[in-house]
């Protein structure tokens, strides 16, 4: 918008009078636009924001009721790492093994819409986005039949000796981190099909031309260029999910809870705000350094 | 950079492609593994047929394109001619026919089994690699190591030395155009396909790009089949052109001869323009064909150019063949010096000019006969003085120009073909406005 805006206004010719006033009224239309939104993330954004960080730098012996000071007491985020550190590993290592699930099965499914699908594509593409039609809760909750001890899933599983005889799948990581993948997967396919759709086919064509079979044409040129996509789908599925808290919540046990439940539990119900703030600050920066760290090494803004 | 493997010894008929350096100018290397004398592939199509559902795209062509010929494919959009390239490459499967390379039957080998390359209608350059790697992506693939002399060779080749390290999006187009025929020709394929590979530049760069594929083609003696829907551009660089219409060819041999000896309508038409008469047979003797066309004079033909039998035929002639001038002025031309010729040599028609347009190099009018059909004339401007629109002519053309042409025919076939086609090149054959 603001660069046709200047390449109009500069492509005009030269003209005296007027020009000048003109010109600096179409200057600030990009900033005029940028407003609200402007406006939007200063109110709900930057002021929760230092409100947190600040919070988290209270003196840890305050409470709700008497108030708190601020006394700059770092120390609460030593205090934070070393009660919680365990519920900070695991949510990291089950939002990755969650997106890893959900890029695996949501990358097949992508690449059959995106290029099988034929004229199943947008009954494929709703049928993906379908469950957002329902609470997250809902669909949540729901997994805890599917998951149940006298559920099908689980009988199936101890009668070909998956699990032992009283073995169960509700209340384990492994229901967390199915739960985890199931509700974000939407969210690894949408962004992934749209890389794929986006790819021209001839190049696929040129790549067979080339002496590529089939699965070389796929590692050197299909993959490469869906790289956009599974950057981004794995992002939008390991940022929610290191914080989610629903799913530990429901379908796993306090020994399962990730740092969103005892966030969640320090705000909430042990109301020790300073120390809640900290874990969210935490949480939040790691996040920050790990996505940083991750669209580096994939190198795709050289693809856009 | 060139200099070590121009001293490199080279069996003879290597020595022969390369070029000494003259005259200081800096040589383009040749590139490193001159293809040998049979460096391209004889392609043989039999009976080639593709068919969409109940929609023929593709309706029994046999062809052979010679080794190292530079053959073009021409027709209109939706002639076939796309397909069966992309038939050749193996990106599409034959319905039934056979692909012969070198007597080989490939018909049924996967694209990448195939030993063809093809240059892309809009070049599909990998856009995640860079120059060099597009270029080098053949090689690669065929378990090649070492690439780097090849791939510089080969982009020095297309004049776009230096260039490896930039991706395609940082490319122009004519430069694109040049790294997708790289890529493809240093895998030196059997057969390289072209599918409308200049259809997206421009039309100076169009041109610049027809004698550099021309040279590159002479330069590396592989067989090349191009794909065009313009015919002036398959005429300037083909050896051979096959006028595809249909799904079917129509007629095929060099330039001049489908040109100026057109066997259908339809070429006639869609290739050049031309004036068709339809006209009665009246006697076949020795070797012409008189003809009555209506007015007062009657027409010959050789019986060599004429193509039908039957006793109605449409006599065909190029406006840039026929002569136009004022009564009088043709009147006392033919009894001053070719009065004795015109009964054998010459056909001559009379009419009124309707119309003279002046189109630069030429003058076009067109002149309304006795029965009230117009034909088109084109006159090169060699002197200012023009005939103004009403003014009564005579035209007139050597028996030996026309051709005749079977009747059955529809006169305008190919016309809409070749104005929706033809991108209007510099020829005047293109810049009619019938």
């Amino acid at each position: 918008m603001s660069a046709t805006a200047e390449l109009t206004g500069a492509d005009r010719p030269p003209k005296r009078s007027g020009l000048e006033a003109g010109k600096a009224h179409r200057n600030y239309i990009p900033y005029l636009l940028l407003l609200p939104g402007l406006l939007w993330l200063a109110v709900f954004f930057a002021v929760p924001l230092i409100s947190l960080f600040s919070t988290s730098l209270y003196d840890p012996d305050g409470s709700l009721i008497e108030g708190y000071r601020m006394t700059w007491h770092f120390a609460n985020y030593v205090d934070a790492v070393q009660a919680y550190a365990p519920q900070f590993l695991r949510s990291f290592l089950y939002a990755g093994v969650a997106t890893a699930l959900a890029l695996l099965i949501g990358y097949p499914l992508a690449y059959t819409i995106a290029f099988k699908a034929g004229r199943w594509k947008n009954l494929l593409l709703v049928a993906v986005i379908a469950p957002f039609f329902a609470s997250f809760l809902v669909r949540t909750l729901a997994w805890t039949t599917i998951l149940a001890d006298n559920g099908l899933v689980v009988e199936t599983l101890r009668d070909i000796g998956v699990l032992g005889a009283n073995g169960r799948l509700l209340a384990t990581p492994v229901a967390v981190v199915t739960g985890l993948t199931y509700n974000f997967l939407p969210f690894v396919v949408l962004p992934l099909y749209a890389s794929l759709e986006k790819i021209d086919r001839r190049l696929i064509e040129a790549a067979a031309d080339l002496y590529s079979s089939s699965a070389v044409a796929f590692r050197r040129v299909t993959f490469p260029l869906s790289l956009p996509g599974v950057v981004a789908g794995t992002l939008l599925t390991f940022i929610p999910a290191a914080g989610d808290f629903i799913n530990a919540a429901l379908l796993g046990t306090p020994s399962t809870y990730m740092i969103g439940n005892v966030i969640e539990s320090q705000f909430l119900q042990v109301t020790d705000y300073p120390t809640a703030a900290a874990l969210s600050v935490l949480l939040m920066a790691s996040i920050v350094i790990l996505v940083a760290a991750y669209v580096r090494k994939s190198g795709t803004e050289e693809l856009v | 950079m060139t200099r070590p493997t121009e001293r490199v010894e080279r069996p003879g008929h290597a020595e022969s492609r390369r070029q000494p350096e003259r005259g200081g100018q800096p040589e383009r290397p040749a590139h490193a593994e001159p293809a040998g004398p049979g460096g391209g592939g004889v392609l043989d199509l039999v009976g080639l047929t593709k068919r969409f559902g109940a929609f023929t795209a593709v309706d029994g062509i046999d062809l052979t394109v010679p080794a190292g010929s530079f053959f073009a494919l021409l027709g209109p959009s939706g002639c076939g001619k796309t397909t069966t390239l992309r038939m050749i490459a193996g990106l599409e499967n034959p319905t039934s026919g056979q692909i012969l390379l070198d007597g080989a039957d490939v018909s049924s080998r996967k694209a990448h089994k195939r030993p063809v390359n093809t240059v892309f209608q809009n070049y599909a350059l990998f856009p995640h690699l860079s120059i060099f790697e597009n270029v080098a992506f053949g090689l690669r693939r065929r378990g090649i190591k070492k690439v780097d002399t090849q791939v510089e060779e080969m982009l020095e080749l297309v004049e776009l030395g230096g260039y490896g390290r930039r991706r395609p999006g940082q490319l122009s187009g004519g430069q694109q155009q040049r790294v997708a025929l790289a890529r493809a020709l240093i895998n030196r394929p059997q057969v390289l396909l072209l599918d409308e590979p200049l259809g997206a530049l421009d039309l100076k760069l169009r041109r610049q790009m027809q004698i550099e594929l021309k040279r590159i083609q002479t330069e590396v003696g592989i067989t090349f089949v191009h794909v065009t829907h313009d015919q002036e551009e398959a005429m300037t660089m083909a050896d051979t052109v096959a006028v595809m219409n249909q799904g079917r060819v129509d007629q095929l041999g060099e330039p001049e001869e489908l040109y100026d000896n057109p066997a259908s309508t339809y070429v006639a038409n869609f290739l050049g323009q031309s004036n068709l008469l339809r006209v009665r047979v009246r006697e076949r003797s020795g070797g012409d064909v008189v003809v009555d066309a209506g007015g007062p004079r009657l027409l010959r033909l050789p019986a060599a150019r004429c193509v039908s039998g039957s006793d109605e035929i449409f006599v065909g002639i190029r406006p840039e063949k026929v002569h136009i001038g004022t009564r009088s002025a043709v009147a006392s031309e033919v009894s001053g010096e070719v009065a004795g010729e015109v009964a054998d040599g010459m056909n001559q028609l009379d009419g009124v000019v309707t119309d003279a347009s002046f189109t630069g190099m030429s003058t076009q009018y067109l002149v309304r006969l006795a029965w009230g059909q117009e034909i088109t004339v084109f006159v090169q401007n060699l002197s200012g003085a023009r005939i103004r629109p009403g003014t009564e002519v005579t035209v007139s053309w050597e028996a030996g120009h026309s051709f005749g042409l079977d009747a059955a025919q529809d006169a305008h076939a190919g016309e809409r073909d070749q104005q929706a086609g033809s991108a209007p090149a510099g020829s005047e054959a293109v810049e009619t406005s019938t």
